[in-house]
């Protein structure tokens, strides 16, 4: 449900550029999905397809870009990777680490024509 | 002319596909129509709902409202404990609340015979609150100033931790009936919430919930989580519960600058 209606921002999104950047085609959409978003990148190709019918996106490609988790940790101030949001930090071991990033989930670009 | 790299192959795809009698697949080089181009868009998925969550915001701040956001599994006490807190709260300040649930409108109506005005927002298939939704609600409720304004939002731990509603604070709810690992097995909601309730703590002589262990778990994903502990039947520790809210809306009441120029 959650991926669907994410999806179905992607397109209202295509709709509006589509309109401001003068195109009527979508062939390629990527976007970038970090790894402590609350998306599994797996349900989003999923329900692309799906969504896409109908829209000036039919039959896209769609291209997933991960980014990893990255903290900083509370005790030992050094930056460290965070595969979840409960890691610990890679340094020091503490589990105080506050996420610097990894939770974003947008749109990056479109090839359109 | 492939209008991305120049090359003399036009009809674009990224596909892949199998390589002619062996089964690994290869990455064929998309290649694009002449006239294709590539367009920046670098926004976020959920840009409509966060201009709309940032639009609620600022009419709670210019009002003086005090919004929360209360989130947690379905069951886990969010109506007990605000049929609890509007017996104990009312005459202090206005209050309002906004019920999402699925269906029914059985929330709405435990939170109306306390006397307290609520709107019931059934989100049908959908399991989240989205703040187009809660301005429409802040709207048709019309809600008063310098009131607080509780939302009870699906009993979903997993996709309300994604929809900002233009709340001051996320609060989870717990129940020590859930186990204790949830903060863990449902990091993306105690990252999001500021404050954690953990309720029902008239069980824990029945149950195997470790709390110390709980609240280390939910640190390690949320290091400045507040909590509070309480059993919204009982009424153990609801005080605590109750003096974070009455100071929260104090404060949010003091900081209105802007009061009458926003508006939805
Ligand atoms: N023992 C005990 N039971 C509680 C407590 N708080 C709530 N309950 C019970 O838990 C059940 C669910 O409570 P609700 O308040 O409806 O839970 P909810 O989170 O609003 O549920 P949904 O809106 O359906 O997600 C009811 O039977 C309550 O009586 C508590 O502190 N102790
Ligand atoms: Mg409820
Ligand atoms: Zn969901
Ligand atoms: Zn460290
Ligand atoms: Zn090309
Ligand atoms: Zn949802």
């Amino acid at each position: 449900m959650h991926e669907l209606s994410l999806l179905e921002n992607v397109r209202e999104i295509l709709e509006q550029h589509a309109v401001s950047q003068q195109f009527s085609n979508v062939c390629q959409v990527t976007l970038a999905v970090g790894q402590l978003s609350c998306v599994e990148p797996d349900a989003l190709r999923f329900g692309f397809d799906v969504v896409m019918q109908g829209s000036l996106a039919e039959g896209a490609e769609l291209i997933i870009t991960e980014l990893p988790g990255v903290g900083h940790c509370n005790q030992c101030q050094q930056q460290t990777d965070l595969p979840t949001l409960y890691a610990p930090c890679q340094h020091c071991a503490s589990p105080l680490v506050t996420v610097l990033s990894g939770t974003e989930m947008k749109i990056k670009d479109l090839i359109v024509n | 002319m492939c209008g991305i790299c120049g090359c003399s192959q036009t009809g674009h795809s990224g596909k892949l596909t199998p390589l002619q009698g062996k089964l690994q697949p290869v990455l064929t080089i998309g290649h694009a129509p002449d006239n294709a181009r590539l367009v920046q868009v670098e926004q976020d998925l959920l840009s409509k709902n966060n201009a709309y969550a940032a639009q609620n915001r600022h009419f709670f701040q210019a009002e003086g409202i005090f919004a929360i956001n209360l989130v947690s599994s379905p069951g886990a006490g969010k109506t007990t404990l605000l049929v609890e807190t509007i017996k104990r709260l009312q005459g202090r300040f206005p209050m309002a609340v906004i019920e999402g649930d699925q269906q029914t409108q059985h929330d709405a109506d435990r939170i109306r015979a306390t006397g307290t005005p609520a709107l019931q927002i059934n989100t049908g298939r959908t399991c989240h609150l989205d703040a187009q939704g809660i301005g429409l609600a802040v709207m048709q409720l019309a809600v008063q100033p310098d009131s607080l304004l509780v939302i009870e939002n699906v009993g979903n731990l997993v996709c309300p931790a994604s929809f900002d509603l233009g709340e001051a604070h996320k609060v989870v709810v717990l129940s020590v009936t859930e186990g204790d690992d949830k903060p863990l097995k449902y990091p993306d909601m105690f990252h999001a919430a500021d404050v954690m309730v953990l309720n029902k703590t008239d069980l824990l002589p029945y149950v195997d919930f470790d709390v110390a262990q709980c609240l280390a778990y939910a640190r390690q994903v949320n290091p400045n989580l507040q909590v509070i502990q309480l059993s919204a039947t009982t009424g153990e520790n609801v005080t605590q519960w109750l003096d974070w809210l009455v100071g929260q809306v104090a404060q949010a009441s003091q900081v209105t600058p802007t009061r009458g120029i926003a508006s939805l």
